[in-house]
Formats: C-alpha cells, structure tokens, sequence
C-alpha cells in the first residue's frame, strides 16, 4: 500500500489502496474487491476458463444476476426467445460450475446488476468493483471506484481478481446550489453532458462534489453516477458520507458490529484531501438548471425542456454540423422548434438510471388519480425484484394500474430492448434510461431521454411536457 | 495470439462522429453466447434494410471496403456499451484498424485485447485522410507509424504494454497469471470487504 503525504482526491486513495504490482514497462496491476457478473458480456470469459483450464480465483468476491435478455412479462411464463433463454441457462449453469453465487431468472433477489448489489450492500465505499457492463459507473455513488470492462477482462477479473489498468484523470464536476421543484438528480447528469458532451469525460473519472450532490439521497447519487459513462467517463463517484454509510447500514451483506465500527473509521478517511489538485474542473448551478430532455441520438443533445432544438446551420465544424444534422433526420425534428408538444408514443420508467423505489414514488406521485393518455403506452420496469415488492407494498403498483400504465417484472426491459420490450420504428418514447443511440430502444425507434417526473408528465399528457405546470 | 504485422490497405470512410457501439453491432445480437458469426451482423441497422437486404449505398456493403482492413471514422469512436462484440465484430469483418482523433476508452482496451489498433490522428490529418478517402495507407506498429499515400509519414500513440503485447502475439492474461505471487501478497493485507458466498 503506497503512502502519501500529497492531499489526494478519492479517486487516488483508492487507486493507491488497490495497486498490486507496478512493474515497469506495463500498467499497474489493480486489485478488484467486487466482481458483477451478467448473461450477456460473460458467456465467452467462462469459455475462456475452460479452454485455460482455470478456475475462479475469489468466488466469494463475485456476484451473478440475469438481467438484459430477460422478459419482464409474467415471470411464471416461458420464455418464448430460444436465444434469450438459452444465454440465461448458460449464466446459471456457468456460476453453478464455478462456485458463484447467482440471482438467476427466478430467485427472489433478482434484478439490474448495477441494482442488486446496493440492495444487499454488498457495493461500500473505497471498494473497486467492475463488471462487463460500461453503467457499473452507477456504483461511484458509494465512494467507490467502479467501472465497465470488456469480456477479454471479465475473464481476467475471473481468474486472477486482478486488472491491468493505466490511472485515469480526475474530473472535479462542482456542482452547487439548492434544485428547483420537479428538477431531479437526472437533469443535473443530463445537463453536464449537454456542457461537455459525450466524449468530454474521456479518459477521466468523475468527483461529483458541491451542496447539490450532497443533498441528493443515495438513490439520486447513484443516477448521477450511472451516466458518468454517458459523459464519456469511465467511472464517477460520490465522496462517502452519513447518506452513503445510513444507506448501508443494516443490509445482508453491511458489515455488523465491530466490523461495521472499524469499516466506518476506513470509510471516513475516504473523502478528497483539502488542497488535493484535480487534472479538470467543472462547476454547475443547481439553481439555474431546469428539467432536461435529450432531442438527439446521443446522451450529450440535451436541452433544457423549454429550449428550441438546435440548428445545425449554426454549427460551423462540418463533421459536428453532419452529425446533428443526421441525428436531426433520424429523429424526425425540426430545427429551432421545441421539442414541447412533440407527440410521444409510448413512455418508459425503468433502466439502471431510474427504476429505483424513489424513481417509481416520484412517478406515481404525478399519476395518481390520473389517466394515462389514449394512445400512449407507459410500461413500468422496476429495477429489481425487491423494488418491485416494496413498491407493490406501498401500492405503486396500484397506482399505475389504476392510471393505465402497464406493471412488469424487472428487468433491462426497453433500455436495452435485447429483451421483447421496444419501441415499433417510427415511434417516439420518453425514457428515463441512459442512452438514446440510433435504434436503442428498438430500430428505427427515437428516444427521449427524461427523468421519471418528466417521463410521467409525457404520460398524461401524450407529449413532452414541461412537468412544472402538473405540479401546480 | 497471432503477431500484429505491418500492413497497407485502402481507407473505408465513415464521416461520422461518436459512432456508438450499438451502431456498431445493436444489442439484439449480443443473445449469443460465442464470439462467432459478429461479422455479418457489423453496422447491421446501417448496413441492411428492413427485409434484411443489403443496402447498395452503404459503404460497408461495396467490394472494396470488404477487401480493406482500415476504417477512417469522425470523433469519439465506439463510446457506450463496453460490450466486446464490437471489436469482434469489426475484426471479423475484416478490420484491423480503425483511425480516429479521439476513442471512447472501454472500446479502445477492447480492441487493443483483439488485435484491432485503434489509431489517434491529430486534426489536420484526421481532415486529409477524409478529403482522399480512397486512399491506400500504411500501418506499421512497430515504429508506430501510418504513412499516408503522398508519402507523408505519422506517428501515432499506442501504450506501450499493448504494443509489446500486439508485436509478440502475447496474451494479458498470461501475463497476470505470473503475477500470482504478487496478488496473493496483496490478498493476505487487504481482507476481502465482502462474503458472497457468505
């Protein structure tokens, strides 16, 4: 363990906290404390295990769950995808083999893999944590250094527990200031990446840092620090706090006694040194900001809900003046008008970024004694089989029923769209997942990303609303 | 792993920036649980129409980018999903390099574990590889150097570990696997925070 006396971020502490081996000529050797595992980015690393003859080296370090192909229909149903079933066989069958422990198709802990592991609080502060899965950025939100890898290091992750990884640059993202109503933890990510753009964070991790982010609740941190990717950002974290260590006290897999004592005088030494030095710098006014919604085929085309759609003849770098044009063609919009009115197909509350208990209050909150507009289909996902009986305890669940809005089983669901939920071509959806990419949510679909209360408003109203005028 | 070589081949031009990794191959074909078969299905909602038929105009379906092992795209190359099936399937295609001034960095470890060099080049370069898109460039990472068709020659970065790693056809994990000693030292001073087994 290196020591140092140079005030240091938090990202570096536990980047020094986790440096194996340093040899010259080749990146430092990183230690990883917890390993998530799914169906879709695993199936060829456990080949690989075969084919070396190699087992895995921490199984008690690793963690499976099914989440991408799975449908969120009734999960007493069949599958009726062959391939999708297939892959989630192949997950369970895999951790079976190799002595992990998995959240398969019918446990009872099932969800998201970037969901599961704060549920059981199994993701603490100053941990590394990866998974094949570029949004394991979500796990920041802990104070821990959490990132995607590819398959070729899951299976080094799986038989060594080791990475070789170049240090990133550190990214202090300020951001100050009390929110306004119906502005959410989601505009505020949605609006650093309208600022920097979607390759603005590359080669960095995020501090998210600032009275705003201190403000948020654990489950708004972590959809801050889901879209750190979406910002270009391997990873992005949340200095631990009392919110982060009361969000984990008491879970299946919190430290207890004299170890959660010892565990918490770890955790507290864990936030930037005063004096430490970022390599970049960003500060955000809360204040300022308003609900935001994405018009384009990138996470970065945000705007402000009220705000025109931008004109690419004002762009003046060809490539970028193309590009917005592109995105413009694809998504069917015209240049300079709102997107304020524009019809909406069909709207999804779910994803990695927002299926969370919160998430799915702050919707039900706007559609309770209200009707879903005719013509719109609203599916809600929660994030985990948990969430789901927690919001079914509460009578969520009820409330969306009774509004028109469709219950489902957890999932992916239509971030992914590998899964049987998508959008038809042609049809618009207000989303509260992460990405917006050409034919994400199904080819030839368009998305607009938005926050839960957004994506509630667009609910009642069959447009992009401005939610500020439904919660008058 | 086989020996990254020196070659040359003509460019395939995509001028556009921050190509997604769902572009390059979409999630519905990441149900499967092999690496084969990604080839065919590179830029498939780009590259096919709605029957599933080629589409003349895009460049990927022509005769010469099918012969050619370089892809010339705008900034920002392969940002989004960490999902390796994008290398595998740009490889399986046929690539072997794709040149970029700027690449997300998941995509960019990804393809340097798969034998596809992904090549930064510096603005004014990245301008005049687009304005000769037919032209034939040289790869040569040994001396980390593209030369373009007028002879001009660019150096461009690589880390080194990865190039060492290309050259030789050596693979990462091998290298970790003699790293055993050091890691187990590691674990015995520094308690494992979780059980899950437990």
């Amino acid at each position: 363990m290196k020591q140092s006396t140079k005030p240091r971020t938090v990202i570096e502490k536990i980047w020094d906290q986790h440096i194996v081996a340093e040899q010259p000529g080749a990146p430092p050797l990183l230690y990883i404390d917890l390993h998530l595992v799914h169906e879709v980015t695993s199936p060829q690393a456990f080949d690989g295990l075969r084919r070396r003859g190699l087992k895995v080296r921490r199984p008690e370090q690793t963690i499976g769950t099914a989440d991408h192909s799975v449908p969120t229909t009734p999960r007493s149903l069949p599958i009726v995808d062959k391939v999708a079933a297939a892959q989630i066989a192949q997950l369970e069958a895999n951790c079976r083999e190799f002595g992990i422990a998995c959240f398969g198709l019918h446990s009872p802990d099932q969800g998201i893999v970037h969901i599961i592991g704060p549920e059981q609080g199994l993701t603490q502060p100053g941990m590394t944590m990866v998974c094949g899965d570029s949004h394991t950025s979500t796990l920041g939100a802990f104070g821990a250094l959490a990132f995607g890898i590819g398959t070729s290091q899951v299976e080094h992750v799986l038989a060594t527990q080791c990475l070789l990884q170049s240090k990133s640059k550190t990214y202090q993202v300020r951001v100050d200031g009390a929110l306004k109503p119906g502005v959410t933890a989601k505009d505020i990510i949605l609006s650093l990446i309208a600022r920097i753009g979607i390759g603005g964070g590359t080669g960095c991790v995020f501090e998210y840092c600032g009275s705003a982010i201190r403000g948020l609740s654990m489950e708004e941190r972590l959809t801050v620090c889901n879209m750190s990717i979406e910002g270009g950002a391997r990873a992005g974290l949340v200095a631990p706090d009392d919110t982060t260590y009361q969000y984990i006290a008491g879970r299946p897999h919190a430290p207890k006694g004299q170890a959660w004592d010892a565990a918490l005088a770890r955790w507290r030494m864990l936030p930037t040194d005063e004096g430490a030095v970022y390599d970049k710098c960003i500060t955000i006014d809360a204040a300022a900001l308003q609900p935001m919604i994405t018009f384009g085929t990138n996470p970065g085309m945000g705007i402000p809900i009220t705000a025109p759609v931008p004109d690419p003849t004002s762009v003046v770098d060809p490539l970028e003046r193309d590009t917005l044009a592109r995105a413009l063609h694809y998504m069917d919009l015209v240049p300079g008008k709102p997107l304020l009115g524009h019809k909406v197909n069909v709207v999804f509350i779910g994803s990695c970024t927002n299926s969370r208990i919160s998430d799915l209050r702050n919707a039900a909150r706007l559609l309770k004694g209200r009707k879903v507009h005719p013509g719109v289909r609203v599916m809600v996902v929660p994030g985990s089989n948990h969430i789901r009986e927690q919001a079914q305890a509460e009578g969520l669940d009820q409330i969306f029923r009774d509004a028109g809005a469709e219950w489902r089983e957890a999932g992916c669901s239509m971030c992914i769209a590998m899964n049987g939920d998508q959008l038809q071509p042609g049809e618009y959806s207000v989303s509260t997942s992460n990405r917006n990419f050409e034919g994400r949510q199904g080819k030839g679909g368009r998305t607009f990303l938005a926050s839960p209360l957004t994506a509630a408003a667009a609910a009642i109203t069959g447009t992009v609303s401005d939610v500020r005028e439904l919660m008058r | 792993m086989i020996r990254f070589t020196a070659f040359e081949s003509k460019l395939v031009p995509l001028a556009i920036d921050n190509i997604d990794t769902d572009q390059i191959i979409p999630a519905r074909f990441l149900k499967t649980i092999s690496k084969d078969g990604l080839g065919d299905q590179l830029f498939y909602d780009w590259r096919y129409d709605a029957e599933g038929k080629p589409k003349p105009d895009f460049i990927l379906n022509t005769p010469e980018a099918k012969a050619a092992k370089i892809l010339l795209a705008g900034d920002n190359f392969g940002c989004g999903s960490s999902r390796e099936h994008a290398p595998w399937a740009l490889t399986q295609y046929g690539f072997r390099a794709v040149i970029s001034t700027s690449f997300a960095d998941i995509f960019r470890q990804n393809s340097l574990k798969n034998a596809l060099l992904p090549i930064v080049v510096p603005r004014d370069v990245h301008v005049e590889l687009f304005a000769h898109p037919g032209a034939t460039v040289k790869v040569d990472l040994a001396s980390q150097t593209m030369t373009l068709s007028g002879g001009r020659a660019v150096q461009f970065p690589v880390d080194s570990f990865a190039k060492h790693c290309l050259l030789e056809g050596i693979d990462e994990l091998g290298y970790i696997l003699q790293q055993e000693p050091a890691i187990a030292a590691f674990e015995a001073s520094h308690p494992a925070a979780v059980n899950t087994l437990g």
